[in-house]
């Protein structure tokens, strides 16, 4: 099974590991993602002026490229998939936005369409934006993926860490049927056999891109999430999330140096888990980014 | 000094236009403080969010652009997604930012220019593209 | 007579038997002199356990039944019920408490407990053994009502009491029913008309078959009790044969003197000789003597000249009617609290400050300004209008300690319709809390905010003063922390609701409770909200504390309903626990008579001698206490009594 697939430029440059991972766990799956052939930065923010059109222009077109391609797109990134959720609303719902982007896109078609035909109509929010949870929930299906698990991760005690944009707005985003207190990746990680470690700070923020503005600001988010995971005696946390990966893995260097007896955790990327349950090779599951290295803790309950 | 209340104060231009921009109803918020009480960024903050909120509907909006607060919203809309009366704070942050910004009456919070080198390489690009888009317009 | 006791002992669960050793109690007081049986079960209130005491009864032969359980106001009526079912006096039925008198405070010492347990039963053993066969006692009852108060509440008690089949004097002060309700614009929170609502019941009450309506009247004294009360009525002067009178309204029109309308809050003038409102109910004038050039001179005499059916009388006097019925519904109402008290916002000085009641005046449509909100001074239409709650209410250091209860919701409602009446202008609400508890008020609350802009300031007003034709507000907004100032075009005053001016005499002559702040007292604050201490007396509307339309119509019904259960029985029943006197011994000293709190004592003059009326007396005691010769003794509770009792507890 095919299904569209937009890394976004994270992914396609600091997340490399994120990427490899993701795609060779679907390729297990039975599911090849097929990245789009073009494409381009979404945004990675959606503006929330009402009068922003052209700031919402590169998530349309990404979205217009998903149709020529299927009816629906897979993204992996928190923050494309929040762009591209919203703004896929705003194309179906608000007329007036519409309209003016859609005047951009065809003179898009006009210019280009001497190369390449892209754009067959206008782009109305024909395309449904997935997560690729999603896409493991409901094409998959956790069941089916259990049953694909090689080695069940046992013991291992995993903080899913859900962050800010999977969730919010709920009522745009409505990726769990429990906003402030979601379960999807607590499914997910029962599936593969692993201890699900709740903790309070689950949807809380990591500081997001506070992080370039001020370092401490920011930092002070990511640690409160990390203690908190510490605190339950989570061996390691996932995320779906680049940014958010930065700022609580890469930035615990900052909070070694600023917290006495600071415990580390190693986070990872939710597919990089998955991907060790699914027994995929060493190629596709690349650490050497990470600042705690996941491996000591895998190793410990002998998955690695 | 008292703050002098009338119709032309609180029904300030510019409010309106946060108004406009942000798609909220200032005058719905009735000052719960949950905004304020949930937000992950605070501490920073040298006006709550819901006292930002406060301000405008009392047409102070020239204190409040020239506050730290509204470059430190992460927009994570925990603030926006627990509001009682549906008043997100994060959109009413963007729009005063826009203002900001747009007419150019301060100087961004953060440079393109000024992204340190370190950031441009290390961090990852969604969290640079995302800050100047947010901070810098 | 041979006594056969029965002696009942409850575990009440482990409430009792937790504590109290139960068994050993049962077992112990078999043997005590006088009981024939004794027993003890796990709930002895529920169905199995009364059925024991039924059966005990019969079968032991039982004179007197001592149930030992909880306390007598939680369950003695159950088993008095029970022991009479087995054809025992339920008069000799008696419960010793052994569960709030000792179990619970008396936890970790079970043989003390325990002790103490069989304490207390053996002295109302010793209690039931001279315990009389009593009957309730019965006295006739005229089946009739008294609603004291002509505005919404007593309107409906009125209505409700007459709708039920019995007959209802209505009596009212004032020229026409309708009261406050009369006078407002539009009610929160659904915003109807209040004329519009009222107005027909105010004619319903005036034609209803059952109704005999007196306006213009006032409770001049009360006598007797429950069921059998007299009562004078003052039918004050008019100076009008209402029943003559046409209403044709030509007296008001010729009339030269004009004075200030108590309706319209002093906005607008009425004649001395006036209906007070347009629709009022009897629509036919009275005369206002106070202000009468006729009387004050003895000249001009137009009204009577022109009166086409000759019904002006200047010799007419007061009246008083006597009437009698069995139980009196007390709905005098609310006044405000006077704005002269609340100097520090102009104490009543500046004209362009009204009071809350003035400002429904400016909203009416058949107010002074014919509904369009236009200010005192000098007509113009205010464009900024500062609301304050709380003005008098909640400040037990100057004015009155409660809350007022509506003007959170009145003062949102005149916001919101001067917003709909003046679509440029500005409604502030200075307040301390917005308090909307009830039904739709909340959201009616929030659409005050949201669709008509209102701005609520969260800061008590501190000085509202006159200059440069304004009315300069200074306040703080303590949500920021900033002290603001507002030159307002108009402010409206939330004043407290206080009882109206007339109640506490009222109170006097009902022999009825007010509490602190001169509202009349019910019974229990929460299981008997509408009656009042004093039997046959019931309350209805803000006479008992402040209250809005709703709760004033619910608790008048409320009252009604307890009339009817009144009324459901033929003669009214009542406990025989009362004092009684020994005529022989009695001195005739009085004494009784002073301490007496319901005057239930009278004196045979020919005998010389005080005798009780047990259709009145309540087993207070006070008497029995004061009695010199000690010749007064409560039934049931005799000195006798006292004695065995209290030397069955102090036995080893």
């Amino acid at each position: 099974m095919k299904i569209p697939y937009y890394p976004g430029c994270t992914l396609h440059e600091r997340a490399l590991d994120f990427d490899k991972a993701s795609r060779e766990c679907a390729n297990v799956l039975g599911v090849e993602l097929e990245e789009l052939p073009i494409w381009t930065c979404c945004g990675a923010v959606f503006p929330l002026t009402t009068d922003s059109v052209m700031e919402i222009l590169a998530a349309v077109r990404n979205l217009a490229y998903a149709a020529r391609m299927g009816d629906k797109v897979v993204t992996l990134c928190s923050f494309c998939y929040n762009v591209l959720k919203r703004t896929n609303k705003v194309m179906r719902e608000d007329e007036e936005r519409r309209e003016k982007v859609n005047l951009f896109l065809r003179a898009d078609t006009e210019t280009r369409d001497k190369t390449e035909s892209f754009l067959k109509k206008d782009y109305v929010g024909q395309v449904d934006v997935l997560h690729y949870i999603e896409m493991l929930r409901d094409v998959v299906g956790f069941d089916e993926m259990a049953k694909r698990v090689k080695t069940r991760l046992e013991g291992l005690r995993v903080a899913p860490y859900y962050g800010c944009m999977l969730l919010r707005p709920h009522g745009e985003m409505k990726f769990d049927e429990h906003p402030e207190q979601p379960t999807i990746f607590e499914e997910f990680l029962t599936a593969l056999g692993c201890d699900v470690v709740d903790f309070p700070m689950k949807t809380e923020c990591c500081g997001g891109f506070q992080i370039v503005r001020d370092e401490e600001t920011a930092i002070a988010c990511s640690q409160t999430v990390v203690s908190s995971a510490v605190k339950r005696d989570a061996d390691l946390i996932i995320t779906t999330c680049p940014l958010c990966l930065y700022n609580l893995d890469r930035k615990q260097k900052e909070m070694e140096k600023r917290v006495n007896g600071f415990r580390k955790i190693p986070v990872i990327y939710f597919t990089q888990l998955l991907g060790i349950a699914l027994g995929i090779d060493d190629e596709h599951l690349d650490f050497s980014d990470n600042y705690v290295d996941p491996r000591p803790a895998l190793a410990e309950k002998n998955l690695v | 000094m008292r703050l002098r209340l009338s119709r032309e104060v609180i029904k300030d231009d510019l409010v309106r236009r946060v108004e406009d921009l942000s798609g909220q109803n200032i005058a719905m918020c009735y000052q719960c403080g949950r905004c304020s009480a949930g937000c992950p960024v605070v501490d920073e903050m040298d006006i709550l969010p819901s006292e930002v909120i406060r301000l405008l509907q009392l047409g102070q909006i020239e204190e409040v652009l020239d506050s730290k607060t509204i470059w430190i919203c992460a927009s994570c809309l925990q603030c926006a997604s627990r509001c009682p009366r549906g008043v997100e704070f994060s959109s009413i942050c963007d729009a005063l930012r826009a203002i900001v910004l747009r007419r150019r009456i301060a100087t961004p919070s953060v440079d393109a220019g000024d992204v340190s080198r370190v950031m441009v390489t290390d961090a990852p690009q969604m969290g640079v593209v995302g800050a100047l888009r947010k901070l810098n317009g | 007579m041979e006594h056969r006791i029965g002696v009942f002992v409850c575990h009440c669960g482990s409430n009792i038997a937790g504590v109290v050793d139960v068994k050993r109690v049962a077992k112990q007081l078999a043997d005590y002199p006088g009981v024939a049986y004794s027993t003890d079960y796990l709930y002895m209130c529920s169905d199995p356990g009364q059925n024991m005491v039924k059966d005990a009864i019969k079968e032991h032969n039982l004179t007197g039944v001592v149930v030992s359980a909880c306390s007598p106001t939680l369950h003695e009526a159950t088993f008095r019920r029970a022991g009479a079912a087995a054809d025992l006096n339920q008069y000799r039925v008696e419960m010793a408490n052994i569960r709030e008198h000792c179990s619970w405070v008396h936890r970790g010492d079970k043989e003390k407990a325990t002790e103490k347990a069989i304490k207390i039963i053996k002295t109302m053993i010793e209690k039931v053994k001279q315990n009389e066969a009593l009957e309730p006692i019965s006295v006739p009852m005229t089946h009739r009502a008294l609603v004291v108060g002509g505005g919404i509440a007593g309107i409906q008690a009125a209505l409700d009491i007459a709708n039920a089949g019995h007959d209802v004097v209505l009596v009212e002060k004032t020229p026409s029913v309708g009261g406050h309700m009369a006078q407002l614009s539009e009610t929160f929170p659904t915003l109807d008309c209040s004329q519009c609502i009222l107005t027909p019941k105010m004619v319903e009450v005036s034609q209803h078959p059952r109704i005999k309506l007196l306006t213009y009247c006032e409770i001049d004294d009360v006598s007797g009790y429950v069921g059998n009360f007299k009562v004078r009525i003052k039918k004050k002067a008019a100076y009008v044969n209402r029943d003559i009178c046409n209403g044709c309204g030509l007296c008001v029109e010729k009339c030269p003197r004009t004075v200030a309308s108590e309706f319209e809050e002093g906005l607008a003038t009425r004649k001395a000789i006036y209906t007070p409102f347009a629709q009022a109910v009897p629509n036919k004038p009275v005369l206002d003597r106070d202000n009468c050039i006729y009387f004050e001179s003895g000249k001009c005499g137009i009204c009577q000249k022109i009166c086409p059916v000759d019904a002006v009388d200047y010799e007419q006097t007061d009246e008083f009617l006597e009437e009698e019925v069995g139980a009196i519904v007390v709905a005098t109402g609310f006044d405000l609290y006077p704005i002269v008290n609340i100097g520090e916002y102009g104490g009543g000085s500046i004209e362009d400050v009204v009071t809350s009641l003035q400002f429904e005046r400016l909203l009416s449509a058949s107010g002074p300004t014919g509904g369009e909100v236009r200010r005192p001074s000098d007509g113009e239409i205010p464009k900024e209008v500062v609301f304050l709650t709380c003005v008098g209410s909640r400040d037990p250091e100057n004015h009155v300690s409660y809350c007022s209860k509506v003007c959170c919701m009145y003062l949102t409602k005149h916001a919101m319709l001067y917003k709909h009446n003046v679509h440029d202008g500005q409604a502030y609400v200075f307040y301390m809390d917005v308090r909307t508890g009830g039904k739709g008020y909340e959201e009616f609350y929030q659409r005050a905010t949201e669709e008509d802009d209102v701005l609520y300031v969260r800061g008590k007003v501190s000085k509202v003063f006159e200059e440069d034709g304004k009315v300069m507000v200074w306040g703080v907004d303590t949500l920021t922390g900033r002290k603001v100032e507002i030159a307002a075009d108009l402010v409206v005053l939330g004043l407290a609701m206080v009882p109206n001016s007339t109640a506490v005499e009222l109170s006097k002559k009902l022999k009825i409770q007010v509490s602190e702040w001169g509202f009349y007292s019910e019974a229990h604050p929460k299981l008997r909200p509408v009656e009042s201490l004093a039997p046959g007396f019931y309350l209805a509307g803000a006479a008992q504390g402040p209250k809005d339309i709703p709760d004033a119509v619910a608790q008048a019904s409320a009252s009604a309903s307890k009339v009817c259960a009144l009324f459901s029985e033929k003669e009214y029943h009542r406990e025989p626990i009362v004092a009684w006197i020994d005529e022989d011994e009695c001195s005739g000293c009085k004494v009784c008579i002073s301490v007496c709190p319901y005057d239930a004592i009278e004196f045979d003059s020919q005998k010389g001698i005080s005798r009780i009326q047990e259709a009145i007396c309540e087993g207070c005691g006070a008497c029995i206490a004061a009695c010199p010769s000690a010749t007064i003794q409560q039934r049931n509770l005799t000195d006798s009594q006292l004695y065995k009792m209290v030397s069955a507890a102090l036995e080893d």
